[in-house]
């Protein structure tokens, strides 16, 4: 294919966790001076096989060339030594420490008796974060930087070695327009020196702006390498979505009753702005995003987490203002949250305590907690909803995941709820436990709750939803309705393009 | 039946370390002394153990709901001062009253601090442990106090009076503990309690009123406190200011000896009886024994680190682990 050797390569890379092949045969190289994109949906592998090639995970097959050399990587060290580093999407720096520390760290430059040098430091740090053209210097506090200048720190660390490939994993999440102009032109300088850059990215526009190839993940497995000036988004998105999937769209219509929830203009500072959405009983609406798109933040406003900064909450056309979690529950609004394990479940704590907990006030005889009442609600919910577990007794925390979301949805339905928010439903959760859980839903919407669900795969919006409301960093691009929806539409609503260039 | 492997006999170890402790403790007193078993040693040891659990009671409702209560040694002492000093000026049936309001008072004020600012439980009580002695000799003048008509008066009935032969402080901890055995088992407030300390978030995602929680906690362990003091001053009828200090040390290891943990969301009323009598115990024995009393304060600090050991241990499943 080409005369260049390339600086890293894979062949035939399987990494399997128990019971999932999380890669399976993934084979892909680097050019020297290339970026090249690493595509995929969540869940596709991309962090997976990061984590192989940083020396977090050992493959269980396969192998990996640096420069055409088969090397074996143990440890991040090891992979920096070979001149492999990542730029992570989540930012590793200490806050109090100065850039140049930060940039050094566990390598400073020692004088006698252990003393940093920090002459040497300083004046190394300074001549690295020169080439990078940004305007803070070696003593600056980490702290004090902004968010991309925080990950220009992050970069200049890669740079205290002679750098073969750069990994960047959604360098731009947290960017703003001009902070991205900054990127590129690192990036473009470092092609210019003919590193290979691994670009990570759910942003489609970028990926068409600064890669040379893409290459695509999917379940685990590798589907191909294209040259971006040869390929378009539809194509791409074709990859990675593949036909495999049960994307199946939800075309059961349950009777639909009155607007139980409306939404108007809402915002909430720049987490999201301007949203309006109505949801009817009987009516699932599925909110579709990438992570940040304000999803979570929406949910968490309607329960009373967060306080709107402007807009209104009707509840059966009456408008309400919310501001905590007891007086969401009051009026009839129940969230089942995205972090099951922190926000859902008392881990310690019994399977019916953690299922009666919002109602344990009204459950009672006399001044005591009613035993009876409390077990009563537990055994109607354990069988409505299928719960496997050895009886009420058992702690919580010793559920499968799938179990333990159950524990989390009964604990709300049995108060009743006018308007059910299911947050992420099935993450971290086997496949057989989702579609019962995707039934569930739709079993919730049947009896005539007003149910919304935030998700952020697609087969599952596609499957649960009679509207799919898309998102976009913090705004709505687009609600479609369950026939007139797409993959390819959908795909692009959430990455910021317009919707008007599919039907 | 399975080996008992190394690691089965630190797992055992680890669940139930206190209790094999606290047998060689006991058999090692017995043997060494006969006294030890005999039923008035026994009553004594309950007896005088009576004013550290009424206050343990208190702190176990601060621990389960995820926090520290450092203040209560001095709070005690505070209680104490102002009971006695107040008996003289107002007469009893006023000045318990009083001394109650006053400390639930200060109850108030570190809940308030911890539950509805959120500041950190340890520093808090720490604090207040100095600020509320230098409240307690401000109150004194630096004197002690005693009543002066110590004959005269029927405030000592509850240190030093009994029911068909129990002796009163018993009958009052043995009460409370009923009660507040019951609030933390069987009432909405316990259940609310195990929730904030267990997972604060999910407690509040469940639209549990956190802060409010952790409030009445301190109102709790205050209402204990107070209690406390009104049994030492009855008992002894005057005090030095300084008669509760060292106790919030106690009276923690007592509570996390009863296999509270430190982190939070578990913890019973009976367990903690039963750390208050384990703790009453080898004090009682070191004492038969014939070690001077303050070799106790090393064993309280050698038992505190044992019980927080034998806690962490009981949550990794053994009794070392190389990683956290």
């Amino acid at each position: 294919m080409t005369d260049q050797t390339p600086v890293l390569r894979l062949e035939g890379v399987v990494k399997t966790f128990p019971g999932v092949r999380a890669l399976d045969g993934v084979s892909f190289d680097l050019r020297p001076g290339e970026v090249h994109a690493l595509m995929g949906e969540n869940g596709a592998g991309k962090s997976t096989l990061m984590k192989v090639l940083g020396g977090i995970y050992d493959p269980n097959e396969g192998q990996i060339y640096i420069a055409e050399e088969p090397v074996t990587i143990a440890s991040p060290m090891q992979a920096k030594a070979r001149g492999v580093v990542f730029i992570h999407q989540e930012l590793s720096l200490a806050d109090e420490l100065s850039v140049a520390e930060n940039i050094w760290l566990g390598e400073l430059p020692h004088k006698s008796f252990g003393r940093v040098d920090w002459k040497k430091l300083y004046d190394e740090t300074d001549a690295i974060l020169k080439t990078l053209n940004v305007g803070f210097d070696a003593r600056t506090r980490v702290g004090d930087l902004s968010i991309a200048n925080q990950q220009m720190v992050e970069i200049a660390r890669a740079l205290t070695v002679d750098p073969r490939a750069v990994i960047f994993d959604e360098p731009t999440a947290s960017l703003t327009d001009a902070e991205k102009v900054v990127l590129f032109e690192v990036i473009a300088d470092l092609q210019s020196k003919g590193v290979g850059i691994i670009y990570i990215s759910h942003r489609m526009e970028e990926i068409f702006k600064i890669t040379d190839r893409i290459s695509v993940l999917r379940d685990g497995g590798y589907r191909g390498t294209l040259n971006t000036a040869e390929t378009n988004e539809e194509e791409v998105t074709q990859l990675m979505i593949g036909r495999k999937l049960d994307l199946s769209r939800n075309e059961s219509h349950h009777e639909l009753g009155d607007v139980a929830l409306e939404v108007r203009n809402l915002s909430c500072g720049k987490l999201f702005e301007d949203v309006s959405f109505s949801v009817r009983r009987g009516e699932v609406v599925g909110f579709y995003g990438l992570v940040g798109a304000g999803r979570t933040e929406i949910a968490e406003t309607i329960f009373g987490l967060r306080d709107p900064s402007a807009g209104q909450i009707l509840l059966n056309g009456e408008e309400v203002r919310i501001h905590s979690p007891m007086e969401a529950i009051a009026r009839g609004i129940s969230l089942v949250p995205e972090d099951r394990k922190g926000q859902g479940l008392v881990l310690g704590m019994n399977c019916r305590d953690n299922m009666t907990l919002p109602q344990v006030d009204d459950l009672t005889a006399g001044p005591f907690v009613s035993d009876g009442a409390e077990v009563a609600i537990f055994d109607q919910y354990r069988d409505k909803l299928d719960i496997r577990t050895p009886g009420w007794r058992q702690i919580a925390g010793n559920l499968s995941g799938g179990n333990q979301q159950k524990i989390v949805i009964g604990k709300w339905l049995s108060m009743h709820p006018e308007v059910l928010i299911v947050d992420e439903p099935t993450r971290g959760i086997d496949v057989g436990s989702k579609s019962e859980i995707h039934n569930l839903i739709r079993d919730l919407a049947a009896q005539g709750y007003a149910v919304i669900v935030i998700s952020s795969e697609m087969p599952e919006v596609l499957h649960v939803s009679d509207r799919i409301v898309a998102m976009f960093s913090g705004k709505v691009m687009r609600t479609f309705t369950s026939e007139e929806v797409t993959e390819d539409s959908l795909i692009q609503a959430i990455s910021g393009l317009e919707g008007d260039k599919v039907a | 039946m399975a080996e008992l492997t190394k690691k089965g006999i630190g797992g055992f170890l680890a669940r139930q370390g206190i209790l094999v402790a606290f047998v060689i403790f006991m058999v090692g007193f017995a043997l060494a002394n006969q006294r030890f078993l005999a039923m008035d040693n026994i009553f004594g040891v309950i007896r005088s153990s009576a004013i550290l659990g009424v206050m343990a009671l208190g702190v176990t409702f601060v621990v389960i709901g995820g926090n520290l209560d450092l203040s209560v040694g001095s709070m005690m002492s505070f209680s104490t001062i102002v009971v006695l000093d107040l008996h003289d000026k107002i007469g009893p049936t006023l000045a318990i009253p009083a001394m109650f309001g006053l400390t639930l008072l200060l109850g108030a004020f570190i809940g308030f601090l911890v539950g509805y600012l959120k500041l950190n439980s340890l520093i808090v009580t720490l604090g207040m442990l100095s600020a509320i002695h230098g409240l307690t000799l401000t109150w004194s003048g630096g004197k002690n106090m005693d009543i002066a008509d110590k004959q005269g008066t029927w405030f000592s009935i509850f240190g030093q009076g009994d029911i068909v032969g129990i002796p009163m402080p018993i009958i009052i901890f043995g009460l409370l503990a009923l009660v507040l055995g019951l609030i933390l088992s069987k009432t909405p407030f316990g259940r609310k309690i195990y929730a904030v300390g267990g997972n604060g978030q999910a407690a509040t995602f469940s639209g549990i009123p956190r802060a409010r929680v952790v409030f009445f906690t301190y109102l709790v362990s205050a209402f204990c406190v107070a209690t406390a003091g009104l049994l030492q001053a009855s008992r002894s009828l005057g005090s030095q200011n300084t008669v509760g200090q060292g106790y919030e040390l106690e009276v923690l290891a007592m509570v996390i000896l009863g296999g509270a943990s430190l982190l939070g969301g578990s913890g019973t009323i009976l367990k903690t009886l039963i750390g208050v009598l384990i703790f009453g115990f080898i004090e009682n024995g070191l004492l038969l024994v014939g070690l001077e009393f303050y070799v106790q304060d090393i064993v309280v600090w050698a038992v505190i680190i044992l019980a927080v050991w034998l806690d962490i241990a009981a949550k990794r499943g053994r009794l070392w682990s190389p990683i956290a």
